[in-house]
């Protein structure tokens, strides 16, 4: 029977023929994927009493909710992580200075590829279905599990096909397709299930720009969530390993709960902005009206990316940010950092007044390197703007595109790219 | 008593999408004794809630119970609060999976909404039976599949796991 990227892959990892919805399988995970919270795992492997891990060369140790340390606490955190990996061997550690965000990592380090089974201490590792791995969060005591074990129980989820055609308008990207999705959705509309992303608007994005589709799947419920593998995904992985890559593909006929199609002239006409205090709470820009903002904030696993500073830097150059507002950016990765620096984009984001934060996941856990005061709002391009997310339960963040987060630094207010183009138009007449 | 009915009063009735910032802010992530957790639970959102939560407090809220972030300190935190069972319309698939694997009984219950602070219940966990004792009504619950059954008997799965290989 035909079945779907997700039923396919948790079909194979599990030996069998076919895997239909709500049945339950154990799957070897092909890679274990752990942060900061890798210490928490260790404790929990530990008092289980497993002398070794059960494959040191499948688990990836990353990293980046407090790079470099912010206090004594995380620093023997960061410690005790570094003895445990020496001990047990672990070949794929990334420490302070040599990565950055995990996801990121992940990616351009080509630890994932096509049908793998990933599982990572973070939910945001729907991330990884951008290359065509079943890749799903869990938590630190199920990951003890899992590296005693090397396998996992799954539940096959449905699946949800989202359609996405039609021309992406000026400024509007992948962010504001996604955040457009889940206001639609809503933050369980897609709760324990797959979600594949596909269609001709899909197929044109870079893998970049896809990854943010399956970062934010999570932010409606999904398990885990799928762009297609094609050529230009196998283009971007070749270099990256030495691995075998498969183009593995949904079969014509699989059975999908249901099909959402967007229209992206109809539907996404203009970038979309997440208010406070849930990622489905979603507005066109323009509907917002006036908001003015004390900080905004480029940067995360959802847009670090070269092509996110790319932008900012365009918008920013030759420009400052607004007196009144504070621009943090934070590259998502060492390599992305390097790039940017070569490319200019840094100079140009220093030169109108941005700060840029080592690179990890910055204040969007609400630790260090920009969290917010009470009564402070901020615009942000990372994931989520729960209360008391970004520091103060009192403070308030918008989510939306690099472009907005750039443009709105400028204005110093929430405000399309485009508005900035209007007053410069208005200055030359 | 079989330890999988749980009797006990409604500490809170909480609303939908109540997420795992809300229940833990991630400010206290580096903190990994568990049993420490618990201080800081609801901090940030509901700080007039920690004080009623005490041993044997039941928890009961709407839809998506537990989205956001994969951290399952929102589930040991209410575990060392002495939180015996959280009920909702629905819960996110992370906090699900955690909270069975931490020992925390995690009940699907559609009609949390007729379940108020205060009111005392009887959770009947393989049955998939909810009594309020204190409105005279049973409520269907989703039976636990028989491996979150073994795991809640064995104290989660860190016990679970020690005593599978110490067999």
């Amino acid at each position: 029977m035909a079945m779907t990227m997700a039923e396919k892959i948790l079909a194979r990892a599990a030996g069998r023929q076919q895997v239909s919805p709500d049945e339950i399988v154990v799957a070897p995970v092909d890679l274990a994927m752990s942060h900061e919270n890798a210490d928490l795992v260790r404790k929990t492997f530990q008092q289980i009493g497993r002398p070794t891990v059960w494959d040191p060369g499948k688990i990836v140790i990353i990293f980046d909710h407090r790079v470099p340390a912010e206090s004594e606490k995380t620093a023997a955190t960061h410690r005790s992580v570094r003895e445990f990996v020496r001990a047990q061997g672990i070949t794929h550690f990334y420490d302070v200075g040599r990565g950055g965000i995990c996801h990121q990592v992940l990616a351009e380090q080509g630890h994932v590829r096509p049908g793998m089974v990933v599982v990572g201490t973070d939910s945001h590792t729907t991330t990884h279905g951008a290359f065509g791995a079943f890749a799903t969060g869990i938590g630190a005591t199920e990951m003890a599990g899992v590296w005693c074990e090397g396998a996992l129980w799954f539940k096959a989820p449905a699946t949800i096909r989202i359609l996405a055609q039609g021309e992406f308008q000026a400024w509007v990207s992948a962010k504001d397709l996604i955040l457009f999705i889940i206001g639609r959705l809503g933050a369980d509309g897609a709760d324990y299930r797959a979600v594949e992303f596909d269609g001709p608007a899909i197929r044109g994005l870079t893998v970049a720009s896809r990854m943010v589709l399956t970062n934010l799947a999570m932010e409606m419920g999904a398990k885990v969530a799928f762009t297609p593998v094609d050529d230009w995904l196998l283009e971007y992985l070749r270099p990256r390993t030495a691995e075998p890559l498969e183009r593995i593909e949904p079969d014509a006929g699989a059975v999908y709960e249901s099909t959402l199609e967007i229209h992206l002239e109809r539907d996404v006409a203009e970038p979309q902005v997440s208010c406070p205090h849930a990622v489905d709470q979603v507005q066109p820009v323009s509907a917002l009206g006036s908001v003015r903002i004390d900080q905004a904030v480029l940067g995360s696993c959802t847009n670090g990316r070269l092509e996110d500073l790319e932008v900012a830097a365009a918008l920013l150059a030759g420009r400052k940010v607004h007196p009144d507002t504070r621009l943090i950016v934070i590259p998502a990765s060492q390599q992305i950092y390097l790039e940017a620096l070569r490319c200019g984009y840094l100079e140009a984001l220093v030169a109108a007044g941005a700060m840029i934060d080592p690179p990890g996941c910055g204040p969007c856990v609400g630790v260090h390197q920009g969290v917010l005061a009470a009564g402070e709002v901020c615009i942000s391009s990372t994931n989520r703007n729960f209360v008391g997310r970004m520091g103060s339960a009192d403070s308030q963040v918008y989510l939306a595109s690099p472009a907005v987060v750039a443009a709105s630094a400028i204005a110093g207010r929430i405000v399309a790219p485009s508005v900035l183009e209007e007053e410069v138009a208005a200055c030359l007449a | 008593m079989s330890r999988l009915i749980l009797r006990g009063h409604v500490a809170a009735a909480l609303g939908h999408h109540v997420d795992t910032d809300l229940i833990y802010p991630g400010r206290y992530l580096n903190i990994t004794d568990r049993e420490k957790t618990s201080e800081h639970l609801f901090e940030l959102a509901y700080p007039d809630l920690r004080p009623r939560l005490g041993p044997g407090a039941i928890l009961v809220a709407g839809r998506n119970f537990g989205c956001g972030s994969s951290r399952e300190q929102a589930a040991a935190a209410m575990r060392y609060a002495g939180v015996q069972a959280v009920l909702a319309v629905s819960f996110a698939r992370i906090f699900y999976r955690n909270a069975i694997n931490l020992g925390l009984p995690a009940v699907v219950c559609a009609e949390t909404a007729r379940i108020a602070s205060g009111d005392e219940l009887e959770i009947d966990l393989e049955g998939g039976m909810v009594t309020n004792r204190t409105q005279g009504v049973s409520l269907a619950s989703a039976p636990l599949d028989p491996r979150a059954v073994a795991l809640l008997e064995a104290g989660g799965l860190a016990p679970y796991l020690k005593k599978k290989y110490a067999a």
